[in-house]
Parts: C-alpha cells; structure tokens; sequence
C-alpha cells in the first residue's frame, strides 16, 4: 500500500486533469484524484485498501506535451501536472489490452456466472471491444472446485492479484500467491496445492468477494448468478493500516 | 448407369444438411441419405466443467429450442443434488417448457412449413417463403407470427430474454412468477388459444383433404414411436416416464424410468452423417428404427387431458385408418393439436394460485455422481444424461437430441419420397422440394439457429457411379 503522509506533513497540490483545475494531497495518486472529482479512469487490477500492484496498465494517463505513458494508480499527483486521461492513443491502448485479455484465456461469457456483473465484461463495453481482433489462444485450463465453498476457475483469471494481496494484507493468511513467468503464470493455493487441500486457506472468501470475474466463485452459482460485496474492505483496510 | 443427386444445403430447416439421391441403372431411386454435416463437439468441451454451468452451456447447442436443453439438462442437475425439486418450481419449468412448445411449432408450421402447403410445390422458390404466405394468406400469416410472438413473449417473461433465458437452474427456477406477469400471460394465451384454434380448423378442412397423395408417401411407413408420456398415461412434455408403441398400436415398453433409458435406446453411428442413429435396442439396428416428436407423442398418449385438444387428438386419430397414424406428413397435423394443448395446460397452470407461491428452488451440493434428465422437446424426446467427479465437474456426457431419434425415419422417409416424385431424366423443382419438404414434416433442428431461409442456394448434382459431374440444377 503506498504510504499516507502524517497529517502535519500534508501539502496541497493544484494540477490539471482533461484541462480542468483540482486540488489534491501530494500522497494521492492520479488515480484518487481523478475519482474523487469524478473523472473516470479505467482500471483493473486496483482496488482502494489494497496495495498498488500496477500490472493491468488500464489507468495509463499521459502528460500533455510528452509523450510518456504513465499508470494512474501508481504516479503520484504532483503539482503544475497536466493529465489527459482518454486521449485517442489511449482509447487505442486500452482497448487493445482488453482485447489482450479475452484473447488469453477463455472467457465464454455467455455461461459464466459472472454474465452481467462482470468487471472485465463491463471494461470490454466501455472500451468498445465488440469484437477481438487477436486470435484465441485457446489454451487448456483447469477448474480447481476442491474447496468446500468456493472454486477457482483459471480460464476466466487475469492476473490482476486481487485476491493475493486481499489474502496477504487483510486476512493476513498469504494463501495465494503467483506460479511461472509470462502467459504461463497463474494463481495457486499454498505452495500449488489443490486449494480444499490447504492448510492457511481460513475460508473468509475476502478473494471471492474481490474477483473482478468468473474466476474465483462460490459453489451453488448458475450462469449469471455470481453476486459480490466488496463493502468490508473499506473499513477493514483502515483497521489494519491504522497506526 | 447408376448417378447420384446431392439436395445441398437443405432450406427452411434448423441447420444445415445435405441430402443424396443414388439412381440404379434404370434411373429409380435406389437409395437416399441424409447426411449432417456440421460437427460441433459439446460432448467433449463440457467436459471439466462445473455441472452447474449445464444448463446454460448445453442451451447454446440451439437458439431454437434451447428451453428444452434447459429443462433436460435441469433435471438431470437436479439428480446430481438428489433433491425434489418444489412443486411450483416444477410447474413454472413446465410452464416455460409449454411456451417453448408454442413458438417453436408455430415457427415450423407458419415460417417454414406452411410456404408448401398453402402455395404450393410448383410456386417459385422466390416466391414460395413466409413472405408469399403474408402476401396471398395475409391474416393466417400475421396470426402465425403473433403465435410464434406470444410463445416467445412468455420465456421472456419468466426469464427474461426470449432466446437462452438462465432462469431454469438446478434445484428449481431463480425467481418466482408476479401476480402482474401472470395476468398478462393470461391475456396473450388466450389470444393465442384463439388463433391456434381458428388454424386448426382451417389445417384440418382446407389443407389436409388437398394432400392426400403426400399423406400416402410422406414417410408413410411403419414405425415404431418413442416418447413421454405421464404416469397416468396422458400426453406429457416435461416429467413422466418412456413410452414405447409399435406400428401396430401395442405397447412394447411402458413406464419405463428415465434414468433406465440406455436399457432401450442404443445408438449407432454412419460414416455418411454426423448424426448418430438411435434404435430400440431389443430390435438391434437398423430393424429399432422409430420416430419421436409431436406425431409419435400423440400417437403414444391416452389422452391430452385438456378439452379441445383431447377433441383434436380424436379427429387427429381419424387421419389414417391404421393405428397409430403413420404417415410423416401428419407431423403438421400433431403439432397444431400440441399448440391448443400447450395453451390449454397453460391457461390451466396459471389460474392456480399455487403459481405464484415464492419457494421457487431446492438448494443443495452434488450428491450423486450421475444424473439423467429427459423432457419433451418441440422436435422429441431429449436425453441429457451427465457423470461428474468428487469435486462437481464434468467427466462425461451423453447428449440424445430429439432429432437424432428421427434419423433413420427421415433416411427412410426420403427414399419414399424420392421414389414416388423423383425421375432420373429431368429434375424439376417441384419434385425435389417435396424431399425437402418430408424433411420439413420433421422439423429437424440440426443446429444452433442458423435457418436462413428463402436465402441459401439450393444446388441439385446429378453424378454418376464414379462421381462425375453430369448435370447441376441451382437456385439462389
């Protein structure tokens, strides 16, 4: 989790974001600024309470008068900043990484339980990717239904560590982690054991609630049926970083 | 010499298929095959996947009809939980299922059928097409797509799209029916009782004396029949048990339990099709040959159960002084008797109060490690027949698709057919869409959706023994 200044140390920033002026805490990222005066960035793998992992590369923003891209979920707002937000070349990018996703594992949306209520599906809609226009890889994945009351199903995954890092910094068990390098990397339980067969897994289902797909799901969920409440981190992250 | 004549693709159909004619020396028809050529693989790709994603993933095998592939595959999840499922949750499937019923039998009889039988064999293919029906027989086609509307409209009521709805899951149904949409439902089935009658007796007096002849040769041969029928014997299109009737009106297997049904059905495979070939497995293959759908269904049951069917399946029971009725053509005739039931039963269910009961589904995790479900689909009896493992996936699945059951009648249908209206030295258009039109009597859904009717070609080949081309006949 980027680290907060102590309140005597707080200073005020003024920038600009699509040319309109706004103030913000030099500790705040582009991402939190932009969200607080409701400007919308895309993003993936960030959630608010968790630590910034930056792998999506949704937020990029860029600078005007350079070039640079940069994520807005892990730059922090400094002052005289000019941030564009949807230029036609990040449109482009956005949309491309989107299309990168669907194109790497197996996403039927059509049957997932997520249908409708899906993170990606919404991203993919508001990208404008009616269509992918990469081939498929259509590599084979397995569904790991072993646990008691959630299953993990790794064609619908897209690496975005939700659920690592909820597991690390909130429930404190760190029975996720990452596996492999590349387009061979995936989520694992315990050492990459059958996740009903581990033995730090408490169960609280923090990752199930944070999954932004149909990856990670309660057993007993028919297509579309995979409702999720995100509202205890908010205030669980504050009691764990409260100093 | 001996030729052979390919009808590709096959129009006005679910699907895509290909029929051959092969000629003898003398230029008769020797033999006849229909062959499907698509492959499509669900049995193998559902494989290590949740059983609880069954329903909506077998649905996709058709846009058509995927209620069917929701309710087969419903109850066969619901034997994998071992639950009962509640009454009403029941009835509501059953519901659905009825309204399946309506807009797929008003789609094969007002779109795709009625083109030949209200125009004509000879019409021109531009012409002879559900927009010839609006022009010359305005209302009858207005009130057939307002049928086919209602039927569609319902689904979409209970579950919220028309085509691959997700409201049927195991254990039950995911919400309860409103006191509002059921008033509305009650509307639009009794205009549609109105229409569905009125067509009846138009088919039944207008129509049906003009194809006498096509009666005659329309897959006209005996069979036996295969369907469900209910525990007290009544025509059924949900629940119940298997009901076999040989050409002769006897009952040969009765009662049987659904998950029993691989004790009779075998299935054997042709290098020609992609379709499997089922047979009665008692009378080996091809000699089990049967027929399943709405002609086989009304030839199995006791009775409807509803008034003005059970009146319709009597007059229906008149067609053909045989027993039960044999001839294929009469498939048209049993599937609007099926709409004025469907509707009834319809009307029936929702003026129970019980409808609206709010314990609309049974939860539990898998507790069996197989499962068999079978319903009625528009086209016949559909088999979903599922294995999982510990963990609730998938390790093997059986589909039987109510068309499949038909194959080897239809393979026997055509070369009647053919035999009577096809001659070698010319190929007119009127002879080869009555082989089309036998396929048609069927309604065979041989695929996902993809009827494009009135716009695929129609390409006639006459080859001989070693395959040369000698003559094309085409239409676009």
């Amino acid at each position: 989790m980027m680290k907060q200044a102590t309140a005597s140390q707080i200073r005020v920033v003024t920038l600009k974001i699509n040319d309109r002026d706004v103030t913000a805490r030099e500790d705040e990222t582009i991402l939190q600024v932009a969200r607080e005066n409701g400007i919308r960035i895309p993003s993936l793998c960030y959630v608010e309470g968790l630590s910034v992992w930056g792998a999506c590369r949704l937020c990029m923003v860029e600078f005007a008068g350079d070039h640079r891209l940069v994520a807005a979920c892990s730059t922090r707002a400094a002052e005289g900043m000019e941030v564009l937000t949807h230029t036609d070349r990040l449109r482009r990018y956005r949309r491309m990484i989107v299309e990168l996703l669907f194109a790497e594992r197996n996403h039927v949306c059509a049957v997932c339980v997520s249908n409708g209520r899906c993170e990606l599906q919404n991203l993919a809609t508001e990208c404008g990717v009616d269509h992918v226009r990469v081939p498929y890889r259509t590599a084979v994945y397995h569904v790991d239904a072993s646990h008691d009351w959630f299953r993990v199903d790794h064609n619908r995954c897209v690496l975005c560590t939700r659920c690592v890092r909820v597991c690390d910094e909130i429930e404190g068990a760190h029975t996720w982690d990452l596996m492999g390098r590349g387009m061979n990397c995936q989520v694992i339980t315990d050492l990459h054991k059958p996740w009903g067969e581990s033995k730090s897994c408490t169960g609280c289902g923090k990752c199930v609630q944070l999954c932004p797909t149909g990856a990670l799901v309660r057993h007993g969920t028919s297509a579309g049926e995979m409702e999720r409440d995100a509202d205890f981190l908010p205030y669980l992250s504050r009691m764990r970083h409260a100093e | 010499m001996s030729r052979t004549i390919a009808i590709e693709p096959v129009t006005r159909i679910e699907g895509h298929a290909r029929i051959t004619l092969e000629l003898d020396d003398d230029g008769q028809v020797a033999d006849a095959r229909f062959h499907l050529t698509q492959f499509r693989g669900f049995e193998k790709f559902c494989e290590g996947r949740p059983y609880r994603e069954m329903p909506a993933l077998t649905a996709r095998t058709c846009g058509i009809c995927p209620v069917s592939h929701l309710m087969a595959s419903a109850k066969a999840c619901d034997e994998l939980l071992s639950v009962r499922i509640p009454e009403v949750a029941m009835e509501l499937r059953r519901l659905m299922n009825l309204a399946q019923l309506t807009q797929s039998h008003a789609l094969s009889f007002f779109h795709l059928s009625s083109p030949d039988l209200l125009l004509g064999w000879d019409c021109p293919p531009a012409e002879r097409n559900v927009f010839g029906v609006m022009f010359r027989h305005p209302q009858l086609a207005r009130e057939g797509i307002r049928l086919r509307q209602i039927g569609q409209t319902i689904i979409e009521m209970l579950g919220g799209k028309k085509v691959h709805p997700t409201w049927v899951v195991p254990g039950g149904v995911s919400e309860p029916l409103t006191e509002e949409k059921r008033d509305r439902m009650l509307e639009l089935v009794a205009e549609g009782l109105d229409i569905a009658r009125r067509t009846y007796e138009f088919y039944k007096d207008d129509v049906v004396p003009k194809f006498k002849s096509e009666a005659r040769h329309f897959g006209n041969f005996p069979t036996m029949f295969l369907s469900l029928v209910s525990r007290k014997g009544a025509l059924e299109h949900y629940d119940g048990c298997l009901r076999i009737k040989d050409s002769s009106g006897r009952i040969v297997e009765d009662m049987v339990p659904t998950s029993e049904y691989a004790a009779i059905i075998g299935e054997a495979v042709e290098p020609f099709s992609y379709m499997k070939f089922p047979y009665y497995k008692p009378r080996g293959y091809p000699n089990g040959i049967y027929r399943v759908g709405p002609l086989a269904r009304l030839n199995n049951c006791d009775t409807c159960g509803t008034p003005f069917a059970d009146v319709a399946l009597a007059e229906f029971r008149t067609l053909q002084a045989s027993k039960p009725v044999a001839s294929s053509f009469h498939y048209h005739y049993a599937r609007l008797v099926e709409i004025i039931f469907a509707l009834e039963s319809m009307e029936r269910l929702l003026n129970d109060p019980s409808i609206l009961n709010t314990f609309v589904r049974a939860r539990a995790r898998s507790n069996c490690l197989e499962g068999v479900g079978i319903a009625e689909a528009p086209r016949g009896t559909l088999i979903h027949h599922y294995k999982i493992n510990d963990d609730g996936l998938m390790t093997w699945m059986n589909l039987i698709i109510a068309t499949g059951h038909n194959n080897l009648a239809m393979n026997r249908g055509i070369k009647q057919v053919a035999q009577k209206y096809v001659q070698s030295d010319k190929l007119q258009e009127g002879m080869l869409n009555r082989v089309e039109a036998l396929i048609r009597c069927y309604d065979p859904c041989l695929s996902c959706a993809s009827h494009a009717f009135g716009h695929m070609p129609l390409q006639i080949e006459l080859r001989n023994a070693h395959g040369k081309l000698l003559d094309v006949v085409s239409r676009s």
